[in-house]
């Protein structure tokens, strides 16, 4: 329950940060760092809620865009990384990039609760 | 004990961030990259984008309607002039805005701060070309006129309010790629950019530096048969028979020409790194309503340029309620440059003229900073250029300007290891000059006068201007300000030190080679040389003959003309070159010395039927075997200095070949044995049969196969990915239909002066610049196919039409 709770709302987290214009590219790396504070979970489960919401996030906007442009772009920059042109690596692999940076987030976050729950 | 992890995975966490919003050498960072906020994903564009809207901007005097057709051409509807360009500066800039950038920025020799320190020696010599002193003087030329500068002025202005508005994540991918930002426009930018023009189509028409050296070696009368001025098979420009004027300026030589100019023996080592294609030329052509099956005229064009992604071109409507005008613009720059009105159409062609010579300089020392000239020594303008460089420290250069232009090449910039003589450049592009205003009066002008008024203002480059009115005219003009030369100026460096070898004057506008309405109903032009000898001027130049040969063969025998004729000549395939020489070729092969794969060759060449399509296997073997017989005739003889003296042209060796066969140059001078004709061919026939051999097992025998017609992005080799190539097409630099790998038909253009004007166009790309969009090469295959598409010329009540996909509403703010 909270492994999934966890992972929406990376995910939402992840996907409204991106669609706010004000903050930076790593804007969601703070909301998955206080996301695994609010909720808390061992760090394996915080580590592998924030990396599958980002990677949902980053991997569903992705892959959003590249249905509605019907991968006329994503054909082409998949040539510019050794992935032999293919639109669907290149899609997971922005999601990839977003879940790691999802995942260190909320596993430091993880950490970060357990500490202050020791010291309570 | 929990600390240590918080604080690892913290540092992680953080350490990850910075690492991905850092660029890794030439890695852009793959955080903003990848980010499907900011990154490459923002410039996927949906296929079902909406490209209206309605927008509020400074600088407008009144409102604008852009009407986008389905293919993103936009037809823009203004009240005024200056409305009309600050449109035109917005649309260029919102869909090519890298490629302007790009351009200027190389143009002014500013290459290195994008690509870093491998573009310094581009720079220096781009500086010492004297590119941006060209656009500074035809800067002043153009503010000098207050209601022409508030043209330019409004053209920056709708740049700039698109750059303003652009944010990180709606950056072309380029600029995210190479990890920069778009700088503001300026006039003088503008003006760079024609200077660009200016550069393609008259840096590379003189050889003055391959030619002294040719002159070391070679005694006069061969310089006379290796390079003549006038080709026997000439179908010049201007008709045969034409009376032409007296000259109003006889150029002196100077009296010390002989020793100093003709017989001076020094060879040059200078040699510029980056020459425009010698096929940058074009064709056009135009036929009067008595060989059309409408009685009305019809004019073509096609400019043969660097086939790049996205197009040189960029295709627009521009209409005030006094003026409207529809064809090709140049990002960069206002104006419709190849196009027509409701009443008259125009072209350009190149007209390959020699406006750049060279001259020698003697500095009193090391600083350059004086130079002897007339008697005396004489300062001169030293210019420091500063040269910035991606992620380094600037580079300096100082070049010293004289009353001749700048010192391109001297001690400080010169491609030998030793010092070498110094030499000025004077360039027909750095004087002061307006060619806008030209483009501005031809998408007004409504008659014959107004076009020959407009052309006036035309300098450099030289082009040929073809005309056709709905009155009925057609006409020609070679325009531009030539230099009045005596006989052999300008061939070879010239001595600098006294005022006696600069130019003495310049050709009458009057007395440019020109023809209107003449009888026989056509007139062409496809770069060869504009008149024959009985033109009393010197007019060396780079001129190609084949083609205008062939398109006038054609035109001359054509009848009741329909726009569909004409684009059957635009695709023609027809290989003139080898018509005329393939007799002789076969004449001079001994058989006996064929093997079987050899002898299956020359079957297939013996059998070619001239065609140079996509599927021909005969032009393949033509093109090897003749480059080599050219290279085996030649080589010997142009190696005999270096850096090489110039290569006579096909058009040379084809005329001699035809009237001898005792063709001395056949001899290698390099092998103690006197090589004939015949074994100097069989030797290249047999070269060439074993490479054609090689490129059959590799499946590239066929023409298109072993030419790879491509079209690469404005970064070429950093960005494969965003080429297209191997395109079914054929065709060559000398043939009508001109495809060579890269290069060719930028813009087809056919334009029926009917009511209505039923004009057709095509260009191989899209409008738009962007990758990611569908617009970025939606014609190619129009184009790959040989097909066009109507140009809808859109009138005050076509504003509603079904045509009409997407309309951007401009407003002043």
């Amino acid at each position: 329950m909270k492994f999934s709770l966890s992972v929406i709302l990376t995910m939402l987290g992840g996907i409204g940060v991106s669609l706010w214009a004000y903050t930076p590219w790593w804007g969601f790396v703070p909301v998955a760092f206080l996301l695994a504070l609010i909720i808390h979970q061992v760090p394996a489960k915080a580590f592998a809620s924030g990396f599958l919401g980002m990677l949902l996030a980053w991997g569903g906007l992705s892959w959003w865009i590249d249905w509605q442009n019907t991968s006329l772009l994503s054909k082409q920059v998949a040539f510019l990384f050794p992935l032999q042109g293919s639109s669907a690596a290149l899609i997971l692999l922005t999601g990839i990039l977003g879940g790691i940076l999802g995942g260190v987030a909320a596993l430091a976050g993880s950490y970060l609760r357990v500490i202050k729950s020791k010291s309570e | 004990m929990r600390i240590l992890p918080f604080f690892c995975s913290a540092a992680i966490t953080i350490g990850l961030v910075v690492v991905l919003d850092r660029p890794l050498g030439k890695v852009p960072p793959l955080g903003s990259f990848f980010s499907p906020q900011y990154g490459f994903w923002q410039n996927a564009e949906p296929v079902n984008q909406d490209f209206g809207g309605a927008l509020s901007l400074q600088g407008l005097q009144g409102p604008v309607q852009v009407y986008f057709d389905d293919r993103l051409v936009p037809h823009v509807f203004a009240d005024n002039d200056q409305d009309l360009y600050f449109v035109q500066g917005y649309l260029h800039a919102r869909f090519r805005l890298f490629q302007i950038d790009l351009q200027t920025r190389a143009a002014a020799g500013r290459a290195s701060e994008l690509a870093g320190s491998k573009a310094i020696n581009f720079d220096r010599e781009q500086r010492r070309l004297g590119m941006v002193y060209a656009a500074e003087n035809a800067l002043k030329e153009i503010e000098a006129n207050p209601q022409f500068r508030s043209l330019f002025d409004a053209y920056t202005a709708g740049v700039n309010s698109y750059i303003d508005q652009l944010t990180d994540a709606a950056l072309p991918i380029e600029y995210k790629l190479l990890q920069c930002k778009p700088e503001k426009w300026s006039n003088l930018k503008t003006a760079l950019l024609l200077k660009m023009m200016s550069k393609m189509l008259s840096a590379g028409t003189e050889n003055d530096l391959a030619n002294t050296n040719a002159k070391s070696v070679f005694m006069p009368d061969e310089l006379q048969q290796l390079y003549p001025q006038v080709p026997d098979s000439l179908l010049p420009i201007v008709p045969k028979g034409t009376i032409f004027p007296k000259p109003a300026i006889i150029p002196i030589k100077p009296t010390d020409a002989d020793s100093l100019y003709f017989n001076n023996k020094s060879t040059v080592t200078a040699q510029t790194l980056d020459r425009p294609d010698p096929g940058n030329g074009s064709n056009n052509w135009v036929v009067a309503g008595s060989k059309t099956q409408s009685g009305y005229p019809i004019l073509a064009n096609d400019p043969h340029l660097e086939l790049s992604l996205p197009s040189i071109w960029f295709e627009i409507q521009l209409k005030t309620p006094t003026h409207n005008s529809y064809g090709v613009s140049l990002p960069g720059s206002p104006f419709v440059v190849i196009g027509f009105n409701d009443s008259i159409a125009w072209g350009v062609t190149n007209s390959q003229r020699d406006v750049k010579d060279y001259y020698e300089i003697k500095f009193k020392d090391e600083t350059r900073s004086t130079y002897w000239f007339n008697g005396e020594w004489v300062p001169a303008k030293m210019r420091i250029e500063e040269i910035k460089i991606k992620d380094s420290l600037s580079v300096f250069d100082t070049v010293a300007y004289t009353v001749f232009g700048p010192v391109q090449f001297d001690n400080r910039f010169s491609n030998a290891a030793a010092a070498d003589r110094n030499l000025a450049v004077r360039w027909a592009a750095h004087d002061p000059s307006n060619e806008g205003l030209t483009f501005y009066k031809l998408n007004k002008a409504h008659n014959y006068t107004e076009y020959e008024e407009a052309i006036q203002t035309f300098t450099c480059p030289g082009q040929n201007f073809i005309f056709a009115s709905r009155a009925g005219d057609i006409a020609i003009w070679q325009q531009g300000r030539f230099p009045a030369r005596w006989d052999g100026q300008g061939l070879y460096v010239m001595p600098g030190q006294d005022s006696s070898y600069l130019w003495q004057g310049y050709i009458p506008q009057q007395e440019n080679p020109h023809a209107i309405n003449p009888e026989r109903g056509y007139l062409q032009s496809a770069n060869q040389r504009a008149a024959d000898g009985t033109y009393p001027y010197f007019i060396p130049g780079s001129y190609i003959t084949a083609r205008g040969v062939r398109i006038d063969n054609k035109l001359a025998a054509m009848s009741g003309i329909t726009p569909q004729k004409m684009m059957e000549l635009h695709a023609d395939y027809f290989n003139i070159t080898a018509e005329d020489i393939r007799p002789v070729l076969l004449a001079n092969i001994d058989e006996g010395q064929l093997n079987v794969k050899e002898r299956e060759f020359l079957e297939i060449f013996r059998n070619w039927d001239f065609l140079a399509t996509p599927d021909s296997k005969g032009q393949t073997i033509f093109q090897s075997f003749w480059d080599t017989v050219q290279v085996s005739i030649w080589k010997d003889e142009i190696s005999r200095t270096s850096p090489l003296a110039t290569w006579p042209t096909e058009q040379t060796t084809i005329e001699w070949l035809l009237r001898d066969t005792v063709y001395r140059y056949a001899d290698d001078i390099n092998t103690p044995q006197v090589e004939t004709l015949a074994m100097t061919v069989t030797t290249s026939f047999k070269k060439a049969a074993s490479f054609l051999q090689l490129k059959e097992a590799e499946g590239k025998l066929t023409w298109s196969r072993f030419m790879n017609p491509s079209l690469y992005h404005l970064l070429k080799d950093a960005l494969p990915a965003f080429a297209r190539k191997g395109l079914s097409v054929g065709g060559y630099g000398n043939i009508v239909n001109a495809i060579k790998h890269s290069h060719g038909p930028s813009w087809r253009m056919i334009v029926h002066l009917v009511d209505g004007i039923e004009a057709y166009g095509v260009f191989p790309g899209g409008q738009s610049g962007n990758p990611g969009s569908r617009f970025y090469d939606n014609n190619l295959s129009v184009w790959e196919k040989g097909e066009y598409n109507r140009c809808w010329y859109m009138r005050e009540n076509d504003r509603s039409s079904e045509q009409v996909k997407w309309v951007l509403q401009f407003n002043k703010s």
